[in-house]
């Protein structure tokens, strides 16, 4: 009843202040607008990063023997810690938080032919469990190396992607082809899918060769690996298995358990926690700026509602002359307040919304990722709204409410 | 004076136990405006009664306390002191929205500048109070139809007020002030903003209602308007110095 009333006296003041109205409604527009879109591009910023950062690998850590920096049993600090597949097979066994791990061998600089052409690139040793730790994805058509490839020291090969286009060119077909490592041939049996990396430690993937740890050793005959990889899926758990591997290998190598020098190794799960934390941060601040700039355009609504109810003193206490109760003028213009910020609300939501579906025809995704308006994004903004809303409508509420009919009436 | 004051009201006020309250009853009524420095005392003790089916006139010179008067009788403001009784329901101690309450149901305003809203149908005025005292659609309905018909205006409930003459204003005010069926219909210096005519129908049109059996109380300072009623009430200085009866001699 009331309601249909409200909306009677609120379209007729439509009527009667269109640019007023529209000025109102827009500067509500355009906060929630900032709102959401700030937080959708934070959050596409946030995906894109985070994609990239997996593309070194999905929380794992990499490990590289060094030297001893305790003395210890007698022996002096300074020695190298040479390791083996046997130690990487002693901590599989005996670091039970581990969930993949993964020598790896590494030669710089090998060539790398088909046909007439040669390149030099880095060529890696490694077992089945990399390819999953390390995000390396085939393409369409392609595997990574399956168990007996490394149980046989098959001569197989996975090629980075850049690679293989530098190598075969862009359209050729590269899986089933035969290609030359430092002379010997290889079957190409995968390609690596496309992938954002933003960190490496021996050169992106794209530009390197893959090939099984067992091949690697037989080819080229070291005894000692370069480096090992692992992976501990429960995140509460990375820093007991980094631990214990330094025990497990300080028992076998004898040397100093409490000496974290002799296997540095890098966390990337420490650079998640790192950029979670950093994310926060940076999507309150985008959020704080934008429900900012939606706050003054509750203020703008609040203002003309204050306005609102000065011209219509007359009107509120002929109204409360008739028997309209407090609760009815304060409705009236709370009303009136909350359909001026719904309705701008809804449009600067459909612009925000109509901006990120056009953004990605920009090309600038590689840049700054693809703004998403998320449940997230779109529950934030609404609260915001919301509560803009309310706090605007409060003031013009209280005004009207505190007139007293006599004096109303004078007017 | 004050003995006079007194002595009338107690007279009128103490009517038999078994009648229906009287519609106004106010006693040792006071109303202070506190200006910060200046204390002024608008009502100083008023003693007043009126009856059901009275039709009374409230006249004063201007500053005589008549405003004052008018906004407690009509529920808009509440005494400093004393009690008001209307209807038999004490006044003076309730809270904004019980007076809400009690100006819709028992008091219809009829205000020398009509006090429609300008932007809504006359129709959507009359209907205002039954909005507020929560009438459904189809009581709100037949009410106002017959409300335009008593005030003879019954072509013209669909036009805004703006397209209508100051009689036609006060008129459609009054189906107003009838909308609720209030006890007292009070009305201040209905025909002030009218020619000569318009005004004398208006008068006509309160004469009816009061032959009808509503009562009435018309605020007003022409002594003309004053002598259609039945009874008198003079104000000065914020106290009752004359209260009678209409001598309808002449």
């Amino acid at each position: 009843m009331a309601i249909r009333n409200y909306l009677r006296q609120f379209l007729r003041d439509v009527r009667a202040q269109k640019l007023r109205l529209f000025l109102t409604v827009f500067g509500i527009v355009w906060g929630t607008a900032a709102v959401t879109l700030l937080l959708a591009f934070g959050e596409g910023l946030q995906k894109r990063v985070v994609r990239a950062q997996k593309g070194l690998g999905d929380a794992i850590v990499i490990a590289w023997p060094m030297r001893t920096t305790k003395p210890w049993e007698g022996l002096p600090r300074g020695r190298n810690l040479r390791m083996t597949e046997a130690d990487v097979a002693a901590l599989r066994s005996e670091v039970e938080e581990i969930d993949r791990i993964s020598e790896e061998y590494a030669r710089n600089r090998g060539r790398v032919g088909w046909g007439r052409k040669a390149l030099s690139a880095d060529i890696a040793g490694a077992n089945t469990e990399f390819g999953e730790m390390r995000s390396l994805v085939p393409q369409e058509g392609g595997r990574w190396f399956n168990e007996q490839d490394l149980a046989e020291r098959r001569r197989v090969v996975f090629l980075g992607d850049q690679l293989k286009r530098d190598l075969l060119g862009e359209g050729a077909e590269a899986v089933g082809e035969s290609v030359r490592l430092d002379g010997t041939p290889f079957l190409v049996i995968g390609v690596l899918q496309t992938k954002d990396q933003d960190s490496s430690y021996s050169g992106r993937d794209k530009d390197k060769v893959f090939i099984p740890s067992t091949t690697f050793k037989a080819i080229y005959g070291p005894e000692e690996i370069d480096n090992f990889i692992f992976q501990v899926l429960d995140p509460l758990k990375v820093a007991d298995a980094k631990r214990k591997v330094t025990e497990t290998a300080a028992r076998l190598h004898r040397f100093d358990p409490t000496d974290e020098e002799a296997i540095q190794m890098w966390d990337t799960t420490e650079g998640m926690k790192f950029l979670t934390t950093f994310f926060i941060a940076f999507r309150t601040f985008l959020g704080v700026v934008g429900a900012l700039t939606l706050v003054v355009g509750g203020i703008g609504v609040s203002n003309i509602m204050n306005v609102a109810v000065e011209e219509r003193t007359k009107e509120i206490g002929i109204k409360m002359a008739l028997g309209a109760r407090r609760r009815y003028v304060i409705g009236q213009f709370l009303f009136e307040t909350l359909t001026i910020t719904l309705a701008g609300g809804l449009l600067g939501f459909l612009t925000s919304w109509a901006i990120c579906a056009v953004f990605p025809q920009l090309g600038l995704e590689d840049y700054v990722g693809t703004p998403v308006i998320s449940a997230q994004v779109a529950g934030i903004t609404t609260l915001v709204l919301g509560g803009i809303g309310l706090v605007a409508g409060y003031f013009p509420a209280r005004t009207a409410a505190s007139l007293r009919p006599v004096e109303a009436l004078k007017m | 004076m004050n003995l006079f004051v007194g002595r009338n009201g107690k007279k009128n006020g103490q009517a038999a136990p078994s009648s229906p309250p009287p519609i106004i009853d106010m006693r040792g009524l006071r109303k202070v405006y506190d200006t910060g420095a200046i204390q002024v005392e608008a009502l100083r003790g008023i003693e007043l009664v009126v009856q059901p089916r009275e039709f009374v006139a409230i006249v004063g010179p201007s500053g005589s306390g008549k405003s004052t008067l008018l906004n407690i009788v009509g529920c808009l403001d509440v005494p400093s002191e004393g009690s008001y009784r209307l209807d038999g329901e004490e006044v003076a101690e309730l809270d904004l929205d019980e007076l809400a309450d009690i100006r819709n149901r028992k008091v219809g305003f009829v205000f020398q500048s009509f006090n429609l809203l300008p932007q809504i149908t006359a129709y959507e005025n009359v209907e205002m109070p039954l909005l507020f005292k929560g009438a459904g659609a189809r009581e709100r309905r037949e009410r106002v139809g017959w409300l335009f018909e008593q005030v003879g205006l019954a072509d013209r409930m669909r036009h805004k007020p703006t397209e209508l003459s100051g009689g036609q204003m006060q008129r459609v005010a009054i189906a107003r002030a009838l909308a609720c069926e209030p006890a007292l219909i009070l009305a201040d210096e209905p025909t002030g903003n009218l020619d000569t005519s318009s005004g004398q129908d208006i008068m006509s049109l309160f004469e009816q209602l009061a032959e009808k059996g509503h009562t009435l109380v018309l605020i007003t300072h022409d002594a003309a308007l004053a002598r259609r009623t039945r009874r008198i009430v003079r104000l000065q200085d914020g106290l009752i110095v004359e209260d009678g009866p209409v001598s309808r001699a002449a």
